[in-house]
């Protein structure tokens, strides 16, 4: 299968609009650890973030330039957000014996985008299992597995493979807890890199959380930056659950500086990424840097958008969601999927079924056209949603 | 190329064959192709030792012909057979009446497959099977109320009534399914097995007979599916302590062995992935048992994998929605006159290891059990509403959080709810 090599491209954008909640344009870089620490040191209390200790507080906005600066403890390490997900690897493999990542060349050839390089030395050729090319079987038996006490991280090489493994990730990912009566528990990670890439062809430029957003059972997670991508990996290997971790050919090679402690994300929360008052603009992965692209654009007009990267593709996280609606009353969802039964079709329908009372305008939402990816560039562009869309679709619900 | 037709005689000459001793070979009892060179000789349907596949003994030894069993092992396999044919005969008659639904696949006639070679599991060891699931829950030791009570959709059925006839699970009894599409559970299994090399190899937890064992049962038309090739590689790739155990009983559903496999010998597939490959007479429960013996003391060992090939024979159909009219009166009778249980009923007595009222008062000890079995299913309630939610996710956080901003499951009402995201 070729190997894409993950563009930078988005670097110089990620590193201009970078941080939780960091209004980027009036702060500097610096300050981009300062919201974070607000997370660092709840993880510092406990294991995880206040949810995952069990205490279920309601959930405190993490909003731009909290007060926290004086509990960071360190000034954090820069990293490329490949290495993060190997960090979190790294971390949760040392802490615990039964982790363990079956996948192509994940052992001695180090991943196809390096998630793994260097893991099979440092844990042996049992625990980082090179697997041969049977996404079904291998899938099945990160599911066997796991029933038998492993916890076994799944990878795709390019999500797309990961059709091969249907079977096994509805039937006995998602039901078989169900179906065992609770008998088993499944706590496997499901990862891999999808989306839109640089021209890698239709097959490899899928969007697979559309697919397996019905299967009842299945948690589904997508990463955007480097701080959340380790700290959903985390989280995502202590779940109890089945977790789907969407990563994207394109974010690999984002730098940022994240936090020396350790750190996880929730699961099933959304990430306010920019606050604002007239428009909710919701997000996830590729499309975050887009829609933030589109911002700088929009505050030169005058607009002021709220920018959440919902990041729990499944389940979503209403909270966040709803009170920024209850705000704006105005919502755009950008997003990458097709058209036709995306995440967004389903996040419209749940804004809809829970706070049609708030909005003030129709739910716009920008997704990929119903097409195979082309190859040609300029029709691989026409495919994605482009800033200058998400501009023009702000200027038409704020009317 | 004019379609070979397979007509009832040429499919039946073999299987003639195979009762009368010496098994021909398939393709020589039919004109359908010249050959260019002579087929090699099938194997007899006498039990082979593994070892004899290893070292390449073309004869087996005349030991391995007659396998025989203690008074205590004989009755014991006695038992656990009449078990699996009493309950099934009862699930046949709950269905009629009413009291389980859907598809419910029958394991009658079989039962030399399930008692060979489950009987010989220590409880560590772990069962995958598939739809035909109910004879392998009660071989590794399920309650027969506990299965009965789930077929009948009860709460106090091995799984809570969620998962049905197809769907059987018990984790003190190691038993990983129950897998309704075929070929689904066999990745289950080689995951299970990898499981016990791990613990092992990296964990450092040893048992004291070796290696946990993984059975997979499956069948034939399985053999036809990726995922079964799939993981006869890697199960040999990594020298998994599993055992892959073929239930040839011809056909599935109504599609025979023959038509839908360009090569019906299924035990030759074992030695193409490196493993060993045994065909066995699946009627016999002493010659299931001695292969099966060796198989997982290969495995218990950390020598690999076995491809075990039982043939056997349903005697009912695919399941009870099957009308069942495509297996010829000659086939069926031919088998049923090699009911494995009448088989074993006559060796014990031949041998003298029990008398016949023993047997008896074994057949109505189950009887009471089966009885007992029902009377609980029936009497059991069915899940309340509010099970419906309960194990959709083992962290129930996976509903997410509402907008409130508390987690939907920390509603003590949210399991009354939907499950809408």
């Amino acid at each position: 299968m070729p190997m894409a090599t993950a563009s930078s491209s988005l670097h110089g954008t990620a590193a201009a609009l970078h941080g939780v909640g960091a209004a980027a344009s009036s702060k500097p870089r610096s300050a981009a650890p300062v919201a974070r620490s607000v997370r660092v040191a709840a993880a510092a209390r406990g294991s995880g973030s206040a949810r995952a200790r069990g205490g279920m507080v309601a959930r405190a906005a993490v909003a731009a330039n909290a007060v926290a600066a004086a509990e960071s403890k360190s000034g954090g390490h820069e990293l490329l957000l490949f290495e993060a997900l190997r960090e979190a690897l790294i971390e949760e493999m040392k802490a615990d014996p039964t982790v363990c990542v079956f996948g192509e060349d994940v052992g001695h050839y180090g991943g196809s985008y390096k998630v793994t390089k260097g893991l099979a030395e440092m844990f042996g050729d049992l625990r980082v299992l090179d697997t041969p090319i049977a996404e079904n079987s291998f899938t099945g038996m990160g599911v066997g597995a796991a029933m038998k006490g492993l916890r076994p991280i799944v990878e795709g090489m390019n999500m797309g493979f990961l059709l091969l493994a249907y079977n096994q990730i509805s039937n006995n990912c998602g039901m078989l807890h169900y179906t065992s009566g609770g008998q088993f528990k499944i706590p496997i990670v499901i990862r891999g890199p999808g989306g839109v890439g640089r021209q890698l062809g239709a097959e490899h430029s899928q969007r697979l959380e559309s697919y397996f957003q019905s299967i009842p059972g299945l948690q589904m997670v997508a990463c955007s930056t480097p701080y959340n991508a380790k700290g959903l990996m985390k989280a995502a290997i202590r779940s109890e659950n089945p977790v789907v971790l969407f990563e994207h050919v394109l974010l690999y090679n984002l730098k940022e500086k994240i936090p020396d402690e350790e750190y996880i994300c929730c699961l099933e929360e959304a990430e306010m990424v920019r606050p604002g008052e007239h428009v909710t603009i919701l997000t996830y992965s590729r499309m975050r840097y887009h829609v933030m692209q589109a911002a700088k654009t929009l505050v030169n007009k005058g607009y002021d958008p709220e920018v959440i990267d919902i990041r729990s593709l499944k389940p979503f996280d209403l909270h966040t969601i709803g009170n920024s609606i209850k705000k704006t009353h105005r919502v755009l969802i950008v997003e990458e999927c097709m058209r036709t039964g995306g995440i967004g079709a389903s996040l419209r329908s749940s804004i809809i079924d829970n706070f049609w009372d708030y909005l003030d305008a129709p739910i716009m939402c920008l997704s990929s056209q119903d097409v195979p990816t082309p190859y040609a560039a300029p029709l691989e562009d026409a495919t994605v949603v482009q800033p200058a869309q998400i501009v023009a679709a702000v200027e038409q619900i704020c009317q | 190329m004019a379609a070979a037709s397979f007509t009832a005689a040429k499919f039946l000459a073999p299987v003639a064959a195979r009762s009368g001793g010496d098994r021909a070979p398939l393709h020589a009892s039919s004109s359908l192709w010249p050959r260019t060179k002579p087929a090699p000789r099938l194997r007899t349907r006498k039990a082979l030792a593994v070892s004899d596949v290893l070292s390449g003994n073309k004869a087996a030894p005349a030991a391995a012909a007659h396998p025989s069993a203690t008074r205590d092992e004989a009755l014991e396999l006695y038992e656990d057979m009449v078990l699996g044919r009493f309950f099934e005969d009862m699930c046949a008659q709950m269905y009629y009446r009413g009291k389980m639904f859907g598809f419910v696949h029958l394991y009658n006639g079989q039962e030399a497959v399930s008692t060979g070679f489950i009987k010989l599991l220590n409880q560590a060891d772990c069962v995958v099977s598939t739809y035909r699931d109910h004879v392998h829950a009660l071989s590794k030791g399920v309650p027969p109320r506990s299965v009965m009570a789930e077929l009948f959709g009860k709460a106090t059925g091995c799984c809570r009534g969620q998962g049905g006839s197809m769907h059987m699970f018990s984790a003190p009894h190691n038993l990983l399914g129950g897998f309704a599409f075929i070929g689904e559970g066999i990745p289950v299994a080689t995951g299970a097995a990898f499981a016990a090399k791990y613990r092992h190899e990296v964990l450092k937890e040893s048992g004291p007979d070796g290696l946990d064992v993984t059975l997979a049962f499956f069948g034939d038309g399985t053999c036809n599916n990726g995922q079964f090739f799939e993981c006869l590689n890697m199960a040999q790739l990594w020298k998994l302590p599993i055992v892959f155990v073929v239930e040839n009983n011809l056909w599935a559903i109504g599609m025979s062995h023959v038509r839908a496999t360009s090569d019906p010998e299924i035990w030759k597939k074992g030695p193409a992935f490196g493993m060993p490959g045994v065909h066995v007479d699946g009627m016999d429960v002493l010659k299931v048992r001695e292969v099966a013996k060796e198989a997982i003391e290969r495995a218990r060992r950390g020598e690999g994998p076995t491809l075990v090939e039982c043939e056997t024979y349903r005697f009912r159909g695919h399941s009870l929605a099957d009308p069942d009219e495509l297996r010829k009166p000659d086939e069926k009778s031919h088998y049923a006159a090699r009911d494995p249980i009448a088989a074993l009923k006559k060796y014990i007595i031949e041998q003298n290891l029990a008398t016949e009222s023993e047997l008896k008062s074994i057949e109505k000890k189950i009887d009471d059990v089966v009885e007992e079995a029902v009377e609980f299913a029936d009497a059991s309630p069915l899940p309340p509403r509010s099970q419906l939610l309960e194990n959709v996710f083992s962290d129930p956080k996976g509903f997410g959080i509402g907008s409130d901003g508390k987690y939907r499951c920390e509603d003590p009402l949210f399991t009354q709810g939907t499950a809408q995201v």
